[in-house]
């Protein structure tokens, strides 16, 4: 092919530029071993537009990124949702309040008594109700084991988007045994639908108390086995360390919240930020890290676990006989009022804002989705870094996509 | 801000003041740097149908440094434009997004406002209360008016087989 044409002086900064990351590629790939580097050449240089997903294992779910590329290098990253868009707020228009709380349980599928508590939450709010102590204690027990099986979702998957296969195997292992205590506690997996407005639907069975005392005990022991996969694992920390940076300071201007906020540096937690339950009365540490990129996150998260496992051993030593449900009106009306009720799920700040107006459906039900609102920050993330951090970046969002597109 | 303010209230201790809609982004930067709420934690709205003004669009903000929430409202008709408050908070983004998908209420100065949770070219806005519960016709999928007798195939469809 012969080339008759000029090149132009942005083509040769181009490509002297790519020359530059080849180099710095090479040397690192080499690290201290000296490399010799081929002369820079000149060669056509083309941007690119891929689409990634919206069907692909690593985007968990229906997520469809429109990618412009520079050969592997992310110039921008434009994510296109509403796959999974159900019409679950317009849905709750139509059905009364108790009805309303199954459907919460498809928004964070993995995370379904989170998504309970807060939609319960809201409308307790609404209604100026007391939740009696031996209630508060189990939701809190719940909410926790929910965001213990959550992150271990988040662990697992996000490993195996990096080629990290086993810690996957441990960490589901774990997750079943917590899926099998929501099961006899109230017949689902899943979609739990194990609160109600006021309190609870039933009480503890016989026995669940003493096993999941066995199971928590044994936990901490669990997560060192994760972390010895996974802390100071050279392969993982090349893949997590320095990639999609942000300061604390950003991530409230994104309005990013939970563990994502924490590895930035800023403890803010709304259990003890904003208390609701009993969790004032507990003790527990709210880990946070300093560089908020991808390994920080992972250690906030594994940290968050054994200060889970923590909570809920806590709120068993004070478990006592007791109502499970407040002085609730069998027909629910609440006043003619608003109110908006946020509770830490395990991505970050879940909130639900209820209109009133008085009859027994809500007039308007908006949910605050903390996966929503992360996941408009990936742009920002991804810039610069490379197609295969782009994974790990989806990773350690940790996005639903039954919450983002609701 | 006293001459954008109209009203406010107080319920179950949560503030919400009224605003006038064209001073909402001056609103937004009064509370970011005056009143330190640095945290924009939701855009959503409310159809009233039947009142003047239609729509109300409602903010939620919160303060680190006070830990307190406050929400504003403005209300805003059918087919009047809010001022855009995503160059003050970049996290109203998305959710202004929504709200212009959902309700159909645009917002001046979005960069980037496009339908998000419905596609291109969706016509009508769900969660306004006259849109139907069950859905419209987008022409997405197609289905028969009338599905054959035992479903599946028609009796003379020569793709039909007898199991039996």
């Amino acid at each position: 092919m012969s080339d008759e044409r000029p090149i132009s002086q942005e083509e040769k900064d181009r490509a002297a530029r790519a020359a530059e990351d080849l180099k710095g590629a090479a040397l690192a790939a080499a690290e201290s071993v000296p490399v010799s580097v081929h002369p820079p050449t000149l060669f056509e240089v083309q941007e690119m537009e891929l689409n990634f997903g919206p069907q692909h294992p690593s985007t968990h779910g229906v997520l469809r990124l429109v990618v412009r590329v520079d050969g592997e290098r992310i110039l921008e990253t434009k994510p296109d949702v509403g796959y999974l868009h159900r019409g679950t707020e317009k849905l709750f228009e139509t059905e009364t309040y108790p009805m309303g709380i199954p459907h919460t349980d498809r928004l964070d599928y993995i995370a379904a008594a989170t998504n309970n508590h807060a939609f319960c939450l809201t409308i307790e709010k609404l209604l100026g109700v007391e939740i009696p102590r031996r209630a508060q204690l189990i939701r809190v027990i719940l909410d926790e084991l929910q965001r213990l099986s959550s992150h271990l979702v988040w662990l697992g998957t996000s490993g195996l988007d990096l080629g990290a296969v086993t810690p996957f195997w441990y960490a589901f292992r774990e997750r079943e045994q917590i899926l099998d205590f929501f099961e006899e506690y109230c017949g689902a997996r899943l979609t739990l639908n194990c609160m109600r407005i006021g309190g609870l639907p039933f009480d503890l069975t016989a026995g669940w108390v003493e096993r999941l005392i066995e199971f928590i005990d044994d936990l901490p022991s669990r997560i060192d086995d994760y972390e010895q996969l996974l802390t100071e694992n050279r392969i993982w920390k090349k893949r997590t360390v320095g990639i999609g940076v942000i300061s604390g300071e950003e991530c409230i201007e994104w309005g990013l919240t939970g563990p994502l906020l924490r590895a930035a540096g800023v403890e803010w937690d709304l259990r003890r930020a904003q208390p609701y339950e009993c969790y004032d009365e507990l003790d527990f540490a709210i880990p946070t890290r300093v560089n908020g990129d991808t390994y920080d996150r992972y250690i906030v998260r594994v940290q968050e676990m054994r200060q889970s496992a923590r909570i809920i051993r806590q709120c068993i030593d004070r478990l006592e006989a007791g109502e499970i449900r407040g002085k609730v009106p069998r027909v629910i009306k609440p006043p003619a009022e608003e109110t908006y009720a946020s509770i830490e799920s395990p991505k970050g700040e879940l909130g639900f804002y209820c209109v009133s107006n008085g009859t027994n459906r809500p007039y308007r039900m908006h949910v605050r989705p903390p996966s929503f609102i992360n996941l408009q920050a990936l742009p920002r993330l991804a810039k610069g870094h490379l197609i295969s951090d782009l994974v790990a970046l989806i990773g350690t969002i940790d996005i639903v996509l039954g919450e983002v597109d609701r | 801000m006293p001459d954008a303010f109209v009203s406010a209230k107080a319920f179950a201790k949560q503030v919400t003041v009224v605003v006038r809609r064209e001073q909402i982004a001056q609103v937004a930067r009064h509370l970011k740097d005056a009143e330190d709420f640095r945290y924009c934690v939701d855009v959503t709205a409310v159809d009233w149908r039947d009142r003047q003004p239609r729509f109300d669009v409602v903010y939620h903000f919160y303060s680190f440094s006070k830990n307190d929430r406050i929400r504003v409202k403005c209300g805003v008709a059918d087919g009047e434009e809010v001022p855009s408050i995503s160059e003050v908070f970049l996290a109203a983004n998305w959710p202004e997004r929504e709200t212009w998908d959902m309700f159909g209420i645009p917002f001046a100065g979005h960069p980037d406002l496009r339908r998000i949770l419905t596609w291109d070219g969706f016509h009508g806005y769900p969660l306004r209360k006259d849109f139907p519960v069950e859905g419209i016709d987008t022409g997405a999928a197609v289905y028969p008016e009338e599905w054959p007798e035992g479903g599946g195939p028609a009796a003379d469809d020569p793709n039909r087989k007898v199991v039996s």
